[in-house]
């Protein structure tokens, strides 16, 4: 393998992914749910906006879970599916999606840690379905993508003077 | 591994730079982030010790402009040099798009270049990446130094070129940034690759942007 692997969603793939985030943040009156891949990069946000900056949000999710997923291996277990931190007001719960995705719920006090455990098993079945579906896919990989800045060469060339 | 989302047509890809200790990587960084308008460059993240020192990565995401109607954005992180964070510095090469190694010219660092080299290609490989078929410029940083090594000492110790087995890619190919110099030749009866490299002064930002732009234009250029 030249470098890693890729994939790309599209719309129906993203609306469906927003479809199960809000019916599982009704369901357990989290705040806000995000969706990170595994190096990094945020795939969609759900529920309420949050205040910080989501994009080094999700950058340091990706850490925080790949270095958690070391230190399970260091213990002899082969990962940590999900992961807490709780604080006094704020709270947030990570878990583990189809093996390349991080889904991060966010919920305050008028959520029990108990009730997004629970929930997220469903919605965490429900997105690994969706991801697995789409990897899956044909075309869903570099193919697909090739052809996106196909011919481009030029406005590449000019982007960057 | 580069992310396309269709629904906010972003094209997201992610650059590493790797090196040696106190080699300049964040320094580069923080050029780029005192350069950049705020409106296309996020908040930069530092995990790095009392000592300013990088303990696990520093982050700074940066939108290089619009091709297709999709933005490109740019994340960029560097890895902890120090040998004993490989652990980390592992962690963060997942899913790389592109990589800038950054060298400390310093002749007294040449061991310490080479070893960092080394230890890149492990690290890669052991992700099944290719370091030599991946986009990869090397900085040749610090040159403003006096004891900073010719450039062909640093070049035959980091970048001695790699076999081109590939018929269609056998041809010569002029290296832009320098005159005279080819990516791709004909050496001793066997063809050879080697990476682009940039010379700098990441403190003053002389090459930060140069280095930027070779490494981002190969990895669009990838999905092309």
């Amino acid at each position: 393998m030249a470098g890693a692997a890729s994939w790309s969603f599209s719309e129906n793939d993203f609306k469906q992914i927003q479809a199960h985030l809000q019916a599982y943040l009704r369901d357990c009156n989290a705040r806000c749910a995000l969706l990170v891949d595994r190096n990094g990069q945020l795939v969609a946000t759900v529920g309420e906006m949050p205040q910080f900056d989501p994009t080094a949000f999700a950058s340091l999710t990706a850490a925080d879970f790949s270095a958690n997923d070391q230190l399970a291996k260091m213990i002899g277990e082969p990962e940590f599916a999900s992961l807490v931190h709780q604080g006094e007001r704020e709270s947030m719960y990570l878990a583990d999606v189809a093996k390349r995705v991080i889904l991060v719920v966010l919920f305050d006090r008028r959520a029990t840690l108990g009730l997004v455990k629970i929930k997220a098993k469903g919605v965490v079945e429900n997105l690994n379905k969706v991801f697995e579906e789409m990897f899956n896919r044909v075309g869903a990989g570099p193919t697909q993508k090739k052809g996106l800045l196909e011919g481009a060469e030029d406005e590449i060339d000019k982007l960057f003077g | 591994m580069s992310m396309i989302n269709y629904a906010s047509r972003e094209i997201n890809c992610k650059l590493v730079y790797y090196g040696p200790g106190l080699g300049g990587k964040t320094t580069n960084l923080e050029h780029i982030y005192g350069k950049v308008s705020p409106n296309t460059r996020g908040k930069m993240i530092s995990l790095a010790t009392e000592t300013e020192r990088t303990l696990f990565f520093d982050f700074l995401p940066v939108d290089l402009g619009t091709i297709r109607g999709f933005k490109t954005r740019f994340h960029l992180y560097t890895v902890p040099g120090q040998v004993y964070y490989n652990a980390s510095r592992k962690l963060i090469l997942k899913g790389v798009d592109g990589i800038v190694f950054v060298a400390d010219s310093q002749i007294e660092r040449m061991e310490a270049n080479v070893e960092s080299m080394q230890n890149l290609y492990d690290n890669m490989a052991e992700y099944g990446y290719d370091l030599t078929k991946i986009p990869f410029v090397i900085q040749y940083n610090k040159r403003d130094l006096p004891n900073a090594a010719p450039i062909k000492d640093l070049q035959a110790a980091l970048n001695p070129g790699w076999p081109i087995e590939d018929g269609a890619q056998q041809k010569v190919t002029p290296d832009p940034a320098h005159p005279g110099e080819n990516l791709i030749e004909k050496a001793g009866g066997e063809w050879v690759g080697r990476a682009a490299y940039h010379e700098a002064v990441a403190v003053r930002g002389d090459g930060v942007f140069d280095t930027l732009k070779a490494v981002s234009k190969l990895v669009l250029k990838t999905l092309s």
